[in-house]
C-alpha cells in the first residue's frame, strides 16, 4: 500500500546520552498524524527498545519509520556485528549488555521479547559478522 | 488519591508540575529496570525509582506516565527536569526509601499495576 510518510534516524553506537531521542520524535510525529492509544504506546515501547539495542549492541545503524494508511512500520538496520545465536537472543533474560547499559536500567534481556509482544508482525534477520535487521509492523484499525 | 495526596503522605518535594497535583492516581510501579517497566506497564501510572538518568524520563514519555517519584531524596539534573517539564510529567522527590514509599502509598490505597500472577505451565522451574 502507498506510504503516507517515511523518515530515517541515524543511531550511533554507545551514544547513551541521546539514545531514545529518535523514539521520542517518532512518538511525537505519530501523534501529530492522529495515531493514539494502545497502538501508539506499543510502537513507542518497541521503538525505544530497538533504538537502545542499536546504541548498546550494534556498531551503529538507523531506524526508519514508515506510515501506511493501515499500518505503522519500524525498521532497524545496523552495520554489525550481528547476532551469533538468534534463538538465545530472543529468550527473556538473555543479555550481553555492558555495565554502562545496565547502570541506565537496560540490559535485562527483555527488549527483543518485548518488541515481539508489542508488534503485530515481527521479523528479525541477523548474520554474524554482517548485521541485524528488525522489521516490525503495527496495524492501525 | 491525587498526586497532591502522595506529596503529603511522602513529605515529598514537588520538582516539576505544581499545576497538575490534582491529577488522580490509582496505580503505581517501582523499579530501577527501565526494560522491566517497558515490559509490563500498559497504563498511565506512577513510577517510583531510585535512578535519576535521562532514560527514566524518556521511559515515562514512551509510556505517558503521570508522575515520577524519586526515592531517597534523589534529585535529577536540571536538563532531565526540563525534559520532564516539556512532556508534562509531574516529578516529586521524597526522602523515604523506595520500600517505605511503596508501603505508605499502598497503605493509603494505591495499588500495583495489574500483572498476571498465575504461572504459565510451560515456564521453567
Ligand atoms: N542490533 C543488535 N546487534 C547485535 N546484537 C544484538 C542487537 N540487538 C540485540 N542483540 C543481542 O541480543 C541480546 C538480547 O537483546 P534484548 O532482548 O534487547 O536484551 P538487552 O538489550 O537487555 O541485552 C543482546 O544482549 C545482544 O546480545
Ligand atoms: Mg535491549
Amino acid at each position: 500500500m502507498e506510504e503516507l510518510f517515511s523518515t530515517t534516524y541515524p543511531v550511533a553506537q554507545a551514544d547513551y546520552v541521546t539514545a531514545g531521542k529518535a523514539s521520542a520524535d517518532i512518538k511525537r510525529r505519530l501523534k501529530q498524524l492522529g495515531v493514539g492509544g494502545d497502538v501508539l504506546r506499543r510502537v513507542a515501547v518497541a521503538s525505544y527498545e530497538v533504538e537502545l539495542n542499536l546504541v548498546i549492541h550494534s556498531l551503529g545503524g538507523e531506524l526508519t519509520l514508515t506510515v501506511f494508511p493501515d499500518a505503522v512500520q519500524l525498521v532497524s538496520a545496523d552495520v554489525g556485528p550481528g547476532i551469533r545465536d538468534l534463538a538465545m537472543a530472543m529468550r527473556e533474560g538473555y543479555s550481553t549488555a555492558n555495565e554502562e547499559a545496565r547502570s541506565l536500567g537496560f540490559g535485562a534481556g527483555m527488549g527483543l521479547p518485548n518488541m515481539k509482544r508489542n508488534a503485530d508482525e515481527f521479523d528479525i534477520q541477523s548474520e554474524y559478522g554482517k548485521g541485524t535487521t528488525i522489521t516490525m509492523r503495527f496495524r492501525l484499525s | 488519591m491525587t498526586i497532591r495526596d502522595m506529596v503529603r503522605i511522602l513529605s515529598a518535594r514537588v520538582l516539576i508540575g505544581e499545576e497538575k497535583l490534582d491529577t488522580p492516581v490509582y496505580t503505581a510501579c517501582c523499579s530501577d529496570l527501565m526494560s522491566d517497566v517497558l515490559a509490563f506497564v500498559d497504563e498511565k501510572t506512577v513510577l517510583i525509582t531510585g535512578l535519576t538518568n535521562p532514560h527514566v524520563v524518556r521511559t515515562s514519555e514512551m509510556l505517558d506516565l503521570k508522575c515520577l517519584v524519586f526515592a531517597r531524596g534523589k534529585i535529577p539534573t536540571e536538563d532531565i527536569l526540563e525534559s520532564a517539564e516539556e512532556q508534562g510529567l509531574v516529578v516529586i522527590s521524597t526522602k523515604l526509601t523506595a520500600f517505605s514509599t511503596c508501603g505508605m502509598l499502598y497503605e493509603a490505597g494505591l495499588r500495583g499495576v495489574p500483572v498476571p500472577v498465575e504461572w504459565d505451565s510451560k515456564e521453567e522451574k
